[in-house]
């Protein structure tokens, strides 16, 4: 089939086709945005399988699910928290199992680029207790996607697919095979996926059931690879996902390796860990994410007689991404001679909002609407407008999730705080916004909800967004916010002066008021133009 | 035979065009290459690099180890700086002179430029100047790139060719600009 160059991200989504995929569903997030945006354009390309986004990441998993119960082969990917936002199907799907392979892509954020945790998604799998890949390179990505649809379909079990963002956002060349056709159709047993509690311990019985037979599996995986050095006993590495990449860059093209295990699947390949441990002195467990390999291997008390390193020993730092420098220095190797800094004090280039950005011009009128409102509270989200935190504008006063600036300026009003603000984009509004603004339509709480309308998720790249332009307006007014209480305002300079007298009757009105900011993303209308 | 190249710039000004190029050509060079960059929020205006890998044997880290990179290659001269570290002792920063001032603590730029020349080796080309010349001042990263090719272990057909590919459904005058820009700064750097 011939090389070709990719993304990480992307050798996913050209495994999963190329696996006999018939649909895939996201949302968009950093650092896993770029699967479903090449799934896209190569479904328009094809026209033989479906390829969408969702509303949100709870939304694409019943999607995804819905159509393995069909029994076609599904892919649902999305940033490492979108898995927090569909925890709730991925867990049942443990039980209900799937039917046509299924598999979830979370992509973790070490060191937190573009995100507000650096969670680690191998704990879900083990939660859920479903089998877990986690590919080194490009070519693992395409090649361990492919398998994880077999053995999806072996266990009759969602498989998750764990990525990182140096690897997702990561290009390389990759060898593709073969590509083999789609499923027919063949529903699922209703018994099987109606988890009624008489269903659901029967379910949760076999999945108890599989486990030994996942764990012997893990241990069989080729890509699992063992290494053992006979003449220098003293260390051994366990190594996991790009962790091993850096790993072997430390060791040098020609170096002699110590014993080492390459971890890639999970539940842990145990016999193979234990062939390590019994042969080393100690052990350094490189992995990068939280100490997933290195809790289990100490567990509560240690190894007798074994020395186990790693992120919670303090070889490696507690948090951050790993490096090839943070790796070789816990192999005890010495820093390679480098040139140094200039000595010249270097001014930080932090994001920021784009030169005519509709969101600045809200944030200006905003600001100055507060300034006669000593005790307010401003709630905020996920978006480009979280960047209103950061100077000029130092506007808002939360970040936390999807759709919390809603809920929160709501707690925060029944706590007393005057006036309660929250800013919210349109695409945000529509994947976690609108059941917040729901609630606090129908008692009328005493806030002030902004919806920022750029008509896109901007932040991402401008992937397309649910609720946005007059559908927005019909979706507010649908929730019972009354009608003379959604203001829109055109977030300009020279409306600036309205804008504040708009946005100060909101803030004074008693009772619940939401402003629609509406101005198209300045990125959009860039590429409208090109 | 390896290199390793840090491309550093400020989002938006085009560093993933430079490293499509590399890649592209890497590829049908037949040479090993990982590529990382940066997606997400620093791309909104922010300070963002990518770490380019080329070598004959297959690349284990998509990261450059401090210390191992043969080039920086810069779209602006203040980010030039910001990777120093990263250098072999003996190594080539190719940067342009001109400043991309989206801050308001900008340093000096003749304090950018000296710190620049300090590098071992250092080629410092006027892009504004030279991709107006071109044609289009859209085309600076590109007269970066042909800065650098003279210096990489890539052949400059090959790297012409992807920029062809590159350009050729944006209409003739764009694709004659961007070549003409990249010849400019390939003679530029030779000069130097």
């Amino acid at each position: 089939m011939g090389r070709q160059i990719l993304l990480g991200d992307e050798a996913v989504a050209l495994g999963a086709v190329h696996a006999g995929l018939s649909a895939g569903y996201s949302y968009p997030g950093t650092p896993a945005s770029e699967i479903m945006e090449f799934l896209v354009r190569l479904a328009a390309e094809r026209k033989d399988f479906t390829a969408a986004w969702s509303v949100n990441e709870k939304v694409a998993y019943e999607e995804a699910l819905g159509a393995s119960f069909a029994g076609k082969r599904a892919l649902v990917s999305f940033k490492h928290v979108g898995l927090n936002v569909a925890a709730d199907p991925f867990m049942n799907s443990a039980l209900t199992g799937a039917n046509g392979g299924l598999v979830v892509v979370s992509a973790d954020d070490p060191g937190m680029h573009s995100s507000q945790n650096e969670q680690d998604s191998r704990y879900f799998a083990q939660f859920a207790q479903v089998f877990c890949y986690e590919p080194a390179d490009h070519q693992e990505a395409y090649d361990m996607t492919r398998e994880a649809y077999d053995v999806s379909e072996r266990f009759g079990l969602p498989v998750l697919m764990r990525l990182v963002t140096r690897l997702s956002h990561s290009r390389s060349s990759v060898e593709t095979k073969e590509p083999r056709g789609q499923n027919e159709l063949h529903p699922g047993a209703p018994r099987d996926w109606t988890l009624l509690p008489v269903n659901a311990r029967r379910r949760f019985g076999l999945l108890l059931d599989r486990q030994a037979e996942m764990a012997r599996f893990s241990d069989g995986s080729a890509f699992n690879v063992l290494r053992l050095n006979d003449k220098d006993r003293s260390l051994g590495v366990i190594a996991a996902g790009v962790g091993y990449n850096y790993f072997r860059e430390a060791c040098g093209p020609d170096g002699d390796l110590p014993s080492f295990l390459k971890v890639s699947t999970y539940p842990l390949p145990e016999g193979l860990v234990r062939k390590l441990v019994e042969h080393v002195g100690s052990v350094l467990v490189v992995e990068d994410g939280y100490p997933f390999i290195e809790k289990q291997l100490k567990g509560l008390f240690g190894i007798a007689g074994k020395t186990v390193l790693g992120r919670l020993s303090g070889a490696l730092p507690r948090s951050g991404e790993l490096s090839p420098d943070s790796v070789r220095a816990a192999l005890g190797l010495e820093p390679l001679p480098a040139l140094a800094k200039s000595g010249l004090p270097l001014a930080g280039r932090p994001p920021q909002l784009c030169l005519g950005c509709p969101h600045a011009d809200t944030f200006k009128a905003l600001n100055k609407a507060l300034e006669s409102y000593p005790g307010s509270g401003v709630f905020s989200d996920i978006g480009c407008y979280t960047l209103g935190a950061l100077p000029p504008y130092n506007a808002i006063e939360t970040c936390v999730c999807m759709g919390a600036s809603i809920s929160m300026a709501r707690g925060a009003s029944d706590a007393g705080l005057r006036p309660a603000v929250s800013v919210i984009g349109d695409s945000t509004f529509a994947h976690s916004g609108i059941t917040p603004l729901l609630g606090a339509a129908a008692s009328d709480v005493d806030m002030t909800v902004f919806i920022l309308d750029n008509s896109t998720t901007a932040m991402t790249g401008g992937q397309p967004s649910f609720g946005t332009g007059e559908r927005l307006l019909r979706i507010i007014e649908g929730l019972g916010v009354p009608r003379e209480r959604v203001r829109t305002i055109d977030p300009l300079p020279k409306n600036h002066e309205k804008n504040v007298g708009i946005i100060r009757e909101e803030l004074d009105h008693r009772g619940l008021s939401v402003v629609v900011a509406v101005r198209e993303c300045v990125q959009e209308t860039r590429k409208k133009r090109s | 035979m390896k290199q390793d190249i840090i491309l550093a710039g400020v989002g938006g000004q085009g560093i993933l065009s430079i490293a499509y190029v590399i890649d592209n050509a890497a590829l049908a060079e037949g040479l090993f290459f990982k590529q990382a960059e940066v997606h997400g929020m620093a791309q909104r205006g922010g300070a963002v690099q990518s770490h380019m890998r080329l070598s004959s044997r297959p690349v284990w880290s998509d990261l450059i180890p401090r210390g191992e990179a043969d080039m920086i290659l810069s779209v602006e001269p203040l980010e030039a700086l910001r990777y120093l570290d990263y250098l072999r002792p003996d190594g080539i920063v190719v940067t342009s002179s001109t400043p991309y001032k989206n801050i308001p603590d900008y340093p000096d730029l003749d304090n950018i430029l000296d710190a620049v020349r300090k590098a071992p080796k250092a080629v410092i080309v006027d892009s504004e100047k030279l991709a107006k010349e071109a044609g289009t001042v859209k085309a600076q990263n590109i007269v970066l790139l042909g800065a650098a090719s003279g210096f990489l272990m890539l052949k400059e057909a090959g790297l012409k060719t992807v920029i062809e590919a590159l350009f050729k459904g944006r209409g003739g005058p764009v694709l004659e600009a961007n070549l003409k820009a990249f010849d400019l700064g390939r003679k530029a750097a030779s000069g130097s």
